[in-house]
Parts: structure tokens; sequence; C-alpha cells
């Protein structure tokens, strides 16, 4: 890891960001931006798993409507992510609490996709929506995607004070 | 006369919960942590209305219950924006006021709170009944963009204050 940070550190990509004062905010801000789609719309799509909120439409709506957004966002994340990453290469791999991030968001992601694969048995099984039995593992699939991705927002913020 | 801008500034920035806030290492940083992701629920809730407001997104569901649905969120997570954001700001309160990027951000909040306005006295009416062809009105469409639009700036202007 120290190489890989010592090398990218190093390159003339990462020295472009670095001296270029105004790409790490702007860079930052997209980031930002995109996470408030993803919180929101992941906001949404939680609190309608945990049967908080838009009971009157089905998961499977819920489903098709949101979690394209959260893929989206995600590789608008994943960009500017890489960007910030390339600036300051010490600043995030080195740091504990940017790995512990990681681990959030791999674990959000993992998680989500389980979930939509249950949803897409029930659905080409022929239910009209997700089958009553998997009520359960909605509810706490919703409630464990909220946990990570306050998780997440708030490991990102930390990254710079602590680790 | 009472006491001037500058005096009530100092006066804020020296009360004992400011002076914690400022005093303490962990204080700043976790209510700054609740104000992003405040802030994250403001700008997302609100780029989903003003995105249907376009016709980008949740083009087959009604305005009128994406608003009912929606901002109650907006709402709850903007007052905490707020209550967070009145803390960080108390915590250096004249250093905070005399940044541009602090003033800009207070500006743009006040023209979104306008637009929001318009909004809600002017154009809702003509946007909901639009929901029924389907077709996002022209009206609508402005306030919507006009609304994208400062929110970027806000949170651009919010990001641009942690570096000056």
């Amino acid at each position: 890891m120290k190489a890989l940070i010592h090398w990218l550190g190093n390159t003339e990509l990462s020295t472009l960001i670095k001296t270029v004062t105004w790409i790490i905010p702007g860079v930052q801000v997209i980031h930002i931006l995109a996470i408030s789609v993803v919180v929101a719309s992941m906001g949404m799509f939680d609190l309608r798993l945990l049967g908080w909120a838009g009971k009157r439409h089905s998961i499977a709506e819920f489903a098709s409507r949101f979690l394209p957004w959260l893929w989206g966002a995600l590789l608008v994340l994943l960009a500017s992510g890489s960007i910030l990453i390339v600036g300051e290469p010490e600043r995030s791999l080195g740091n504990l609490v940017f790995q512990l991030k990681m681990g959030l968001l791999l674990t959000a992601v993992g998680v989500t996709l389980a979930f939509r694969g249950l949803l897409v048995r029930d659905l080409t099984a022929g239910a009209s929506d997700l089958r009553p039995e998997h009520g359960l593992a909605a509810k706490f699939v919703g409630g464990l995607s909220l946990c990570l991705w306050v998780g997440i927002v708030t490991a990102g913020r930390w990254i710079a004070y602590a680790g | 006369m009472g006491p001037t801008l500058d005096q009530w500034l100092e006066h804020l920035e020296t009360t004992r919960l400011a002076v914690a806030i400022s005093e303490s290492t962990w204080a700043f940083p976790t209510i700054e942590t609740v104000h992003v992701l405040a802030i994250t629920l403001v700008v997302g809730s609100i780029a989903m209305v003003d995105l249907r407001l376009l016709g980008l997104s949740l083009r087959r569901r009604p305005i009128a219950e994406l608003l009912l649905e929606v901002l109650p969120w907006t709402w709850a997570s903007f007052v905490a924006a707020v209550t967070s954001g009145a803390l960080l700001f108390a915590s250096a309160a004249t250093h905070y006021w005399g940044t541009a990027p602090f003033r800009a951000k207070m500006i743009l909040l006040l023209l979104a709170g306008a637009n929001m306005l318009v909004f809600h006295f002017v154009v809702q009416r003509r946007a909901t009944a639009g929901d029924r062809t389907g077709e996002p009105v022209l009206a609508g469409k402005i306030c919507g963009g006009i609304s994208l639009c400062l929110w970027i700036g806000i949170v651009g202007c919010g990001r641009w204050i942690g570096f000056v």
C-alpha cells in the first residue's frame, strides 16, 4: 500500500490535481452532490422497505424508480472519488477511516444487490411484488442499508479529521 | 442604539456554547457531519422534485403526490441543516461573516427561498394541473431548473467556506 501511495502521489496527474487549486474543491462539490442523490434515493427506498413511507406503492415499483439513480450516482462517486484519491493518496488510501468507508460501501452495495436478486427472483417466479415471506428480509435490508449510508457519509467527512 | 452587527457577532462567538464547540476537538466535526447528512437529504429530495418538474424523471408520477411524499422529509432535514449550520457559524461567527463564500451561500439560500415561494403560490397549481397530460409546464420547468442551479451553488459555496 505504501508503495502504491508513493507511486500515485508522484504521477503527473497527481501533481496536476494538487497544483490546480480549484480541482480538489470542485471535485469534492461534485462528490457531495452525487452522495446527495444516493442518500435521498436510498433513503426513500430503505424507508419503503422498512414500511415507513410510500406503502401505497409496491417494493418493485420503488426499486425500478430509485435503484437506477443509485447505480448512476455511484459511477459519479467512483469517478470523483478516484480523482480525489489520485490527488491526495496519503490522505485517503493511508487513512483508516477511508478504509472503513470503503468497507461500509462494499457492504451497502452487496446488501442492496443481494436484495435486488431476491426481488427479481420473486418477480420472475410470477409474484406481483416481493413475496410476503420475504418481508422481514426487506425490513432488515432497509434498516441496515440506512445505517450503512449514514456511516459512509460520516466516515467520509471524518477522513479530514481522523485516521 | 442597539449593538452593531459586529458586536453581536463577537458576542455570539463568545457564548459558552460557541466557545465549547470551537475548543472541543470532536464537536465541530460531529456537528459538521450532521450538517452534511442533513444537506444531502435536503438537496437530494429537492432534486427529485426539480427533476420531475423538468420532466427528466418520475414522469409517470403526479407532481402533487410527489410533493406530499417528499417535502415533509425535505423540511425536517432543512431544520436539522439550519440548526447544525447555526452552531457551526456561532463557533467562529466573525470569521464566517467576513468570507465571500458564506455571504454568497446565504444570498443563494434567500434566492432559493424566493423561488420556492413563487413556485408554491404561483406555479404549483398550473404544474400539478399538467399532471393529467403528463407534459411538464414551462413555468414548472423554469422553477425546477432555477432551484436545481441554486442548490448546486449552495453546496458549492458551502464546501468553499471550508477552504478560506
